[in-house]
């Protein structure tokens, strides 16, 4: 069971520790730490609230982490009978044995926060909903979507108002997508900082999405000739605003009500958001409520004050919107111990904002030489790839790295090639090559090769 | 079917279906002026300014009634409430340690009157009139050195503010072209 709360995120990083014998660790291989008990009773109640009565099968009196209900476990399973169907009330609940949740970064308040996608622990390509990374500038609202709509209006034809039936009437498409906060990894320009992979990398998930093309919008409200960019809003307390370049939302920008095969989630943008393939997770404005239609952006304080790269010689970049081809191993990762030399399969994440991703490269040592690594599924544009790659691990130090080519033909810079352009100011849109450090006795940490 | 049926109910099908792609599909209701009252966006050049006004020192009152708590009697930040320090900073953009602040680092007034009227205070979202915000605008702008203290801020002198790193800015949409030479 993963550690949670404000204090993990920006924690120094942990020197790799020996297995503690007592934990179930995940594949043996990774040092767990114990939420503690009275965060798991207070998890325990808020899930078992409704599912308990509903179903009345669960035990209040014993914890489940959050996302299942606690059963008791038979001796022998063939031996008794198992619980009725719809004993979950209707809508399953994962395993009371599955623990990963998502982390929060230490600030000041957890209405303009973030929390970090358990990647290590996620199984194939796509993230499950509820663990998918977030970030909020006002908190969470609860919108009714009988009573939401989106306008748009601006340099079109005819202004107009959708309800989310109306949108739901729309041809619709369904595609997988990635979304990554341009944040992502920002701890790691000047050196080492987040202990694991779900605070260096962990602002990145992966959904299959569905709604209506802006196309499909735009036919129906008509644009102005001169026409140029689009103000997205949405309807939190933030009331989050972004411009962005109508030629993008023309190719292939989304007003998305379904995630994963049902409704988004309420802080994924319930009952409507944004999606724009491939760029930086802010403009995926959630809640979204209103699309301007303009001849030139707006200059909102995200896209000036925040969400600008500061270069070496002060003057900052606007409307760095795309987020570069960028890879991470997942296993073997920092924080985790190697049990004994031996036979492993390195794992790991690989995405472009530019396309799909052509091809992924492993080192074990540091990046001197590399071998490619077997692709799990079929590359999509913008959308993550699942890696992996032998290796026999002889019980010597040695150095984990990956590396993304795109089917543009870039290439994952290293971490000098990157600072060298762009200096140590710029915060966002690091996606440097990461380097995990394999020590002799198996322990695994974050550092700069 | 006759082949000749068979090909005329081909021919009406593919109409209709031609035709549904050119019309619009119907969906949606047309938005009033009424409906699009409710909402703002503010551009550099004071598209989308309400009417109203606000001084510096009307803005002082607001400031010290709905921000100073989180942003600072001296605007200096309150990091234990998460607000930002709003002043400060000028000439640290290059250095080792830029300090990024409404006066030093925003290119466009207009950002600042925007933000303020959808988004502050962080804790009563949306509540402050146009006149507020214009006086709470200009108090942040004085206090940063970028407009007199005697200062009124309307829809016509907001976005005549020159910003001190109104320059500090350029388009960075485009591939990162450097990066193809990196290795060199
Ligand atoms: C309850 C605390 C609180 C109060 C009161 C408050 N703010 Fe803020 N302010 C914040 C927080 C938190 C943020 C960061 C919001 C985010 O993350 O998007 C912020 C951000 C800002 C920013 C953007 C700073 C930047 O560099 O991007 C400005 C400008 C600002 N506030 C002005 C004001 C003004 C003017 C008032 C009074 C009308 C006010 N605030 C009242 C907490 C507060």
């Amino acid at each position: 069971m993963r550690r949670r709360g404000s204090d993990e995120a920006y924690e120094p990083l942990a020197a790799s520790r020996p297995v503690d014998e007592e934990c179930p660790c995940q594949e043996g291989m990774r040092p767990q730490a114990g939420l503690g008990r009275r965060q798991l009773l207070l998890s325990a109640a808020s899930t078992l609230g409704a599912t308990a009565l509903a179903a009345g099968a669960a035990r209040a009196a014993e914890s489940a982490p959050p996302g299942s209900v606690h059963y008791d476990v038979p001796e022998d399973p063939t031996k008794e009978q198992g619980r009725p169907l719809l004993a979950d009330g209707g809508y399953g609940t994962r395993s009371q044995f599955e623990t990963e949740v998502r982390s929060k970064a230490n600030n000041p308040t957890d209405l303009t926060s973030w929390t970090f996608t358990p990647l290590a622990a996620q199984i194939g390509n796509l993230t499950p909903s509820g663990l998918h990374f977030e970030r909020h500038h006002g908190g969470i609202p609860t919108i009714d979507p009988a009573r939401h709509e989106l306008v748009v209006h601006g340099m079109v034809g005819t202004a107009k108002k959708f309800s989310v039936a109306d949108l739901k009437r729309m041809p619709s498409v369904t595609r997988k997508h990635f979304i990554e906060c341009s944040g992502n990894t920002l701890t790691e320009w000047a050196k080492p900082t987040a202990k694991n992979v779900q605070v260096t990398h962990g602002l990145l998930s992966t959904s299959e999405w569905t709604g209506v093309l802006f196309s499909t919008l735009a036919r129906e409200v008509g644009l102005k000739e001169a026409a140029l960019w689009v103000l997205a809003e949405g309807a939190d307390a933030a009331v989050m605003t972004r411009s962005v370049p109508l030629e993008k939302l023309l190719s292939d920008g989304m007003i998305a009500y379904g995630q994963n095969g049902e409704a988004l989630r309420p802080e994924q943008g319930y009952p409507l958001r944004l999606l724009l393939p491939g760029y930086e997770g802010n403009t995926h404005i959630k809640w979204l409520r209103r699309l301007q239609v303009s001849d030139r952006p707006f200059m909102t304080r995200e896209e000036t004050s925040k969400y600008t790269d500061l270069m070496p010689d002060g003057r900052a970049k606007l409307f760095t919107l795309q987020m570069g081809a960028k890879s991470v191993i997942t296993f073997p990762s920092a924080d985790m111990m190697l049990p004994k030399p031996g036979l492993y399969e390195i794992k790991g994440i690989a995405w472009s904002g530019r396309g799909r991703v052509q091809s992924v490269e492993v080192s074990t040592d540091a990046g001197k030489t590399w071998r490619p690594a077997n692709i799990e599924n079929v590359a999509e544009p913008m959308c993550t790839v699942r890696f992996n790659c032998p290796w026999a691990w002889d019980g010597q130090a040695a150095t984990l790295q990956s590396r993304c080519v795109d089917e543009t033909g870039y290439v994952q810079p290293t971490r000098e090639e990157l600072v060298r352009l762009r200096g140590l100011n710029s915060v966002y849109h690091y996606n440097a090559i990461q380097s995990w450090a394999v020590a002799a006795d198996g322990g695994v940490s974050n550092v700069h090769a | 079917m006759s082949t000749l049926k068979f090909g005329l109910a081909a021919l009406a099908l593919s109409l209709g279906a031609s035709a549904a792609f050119a019309e619009t599909l119907e969906v949606g209701a047309p938005a009033s002026d009424q409906d699009l009252a409710r909402y703002f966006a503010i551009q550099p050049d004071g598209e989308g300014l309400p009417p109203g006004s606000g001084t510096v020192s009307a803005g002082a009152k607001v400031y010290g009634e709905r921000c100073a708590a989180c942003h600072g009697d001296k605007l200096q930040g309150v990091p234990a409430a998460g607000g930002a320090p709003l002043v400060g900073g000028r000439g640290t953009l290059s250095s080792a340690k830029p300090v990024k602040t409404v006066e030093s680092y925003w290119p466009y007034a207009s950002t600042l009157y925007d933000f303020v009227w959808r988004a502050m205070p962080f804790d009563q979202p949306g509540s402050l009139s146009p006149d507020e915000v214009y006086a709470v605008t200009a108090y942040v702008l004085a206090k940063g050195g970028v407009i007199p203290e005697d200062a009124t801020l309307d829809a016509s002198s907001l976005p005549k503010v020159e910003m001190p790193n109104a320059k500090g800015f350029y388009d960075g949409r485009g591939p990162d072209l450097p990066l193809y030479n990196a290795g060199r």
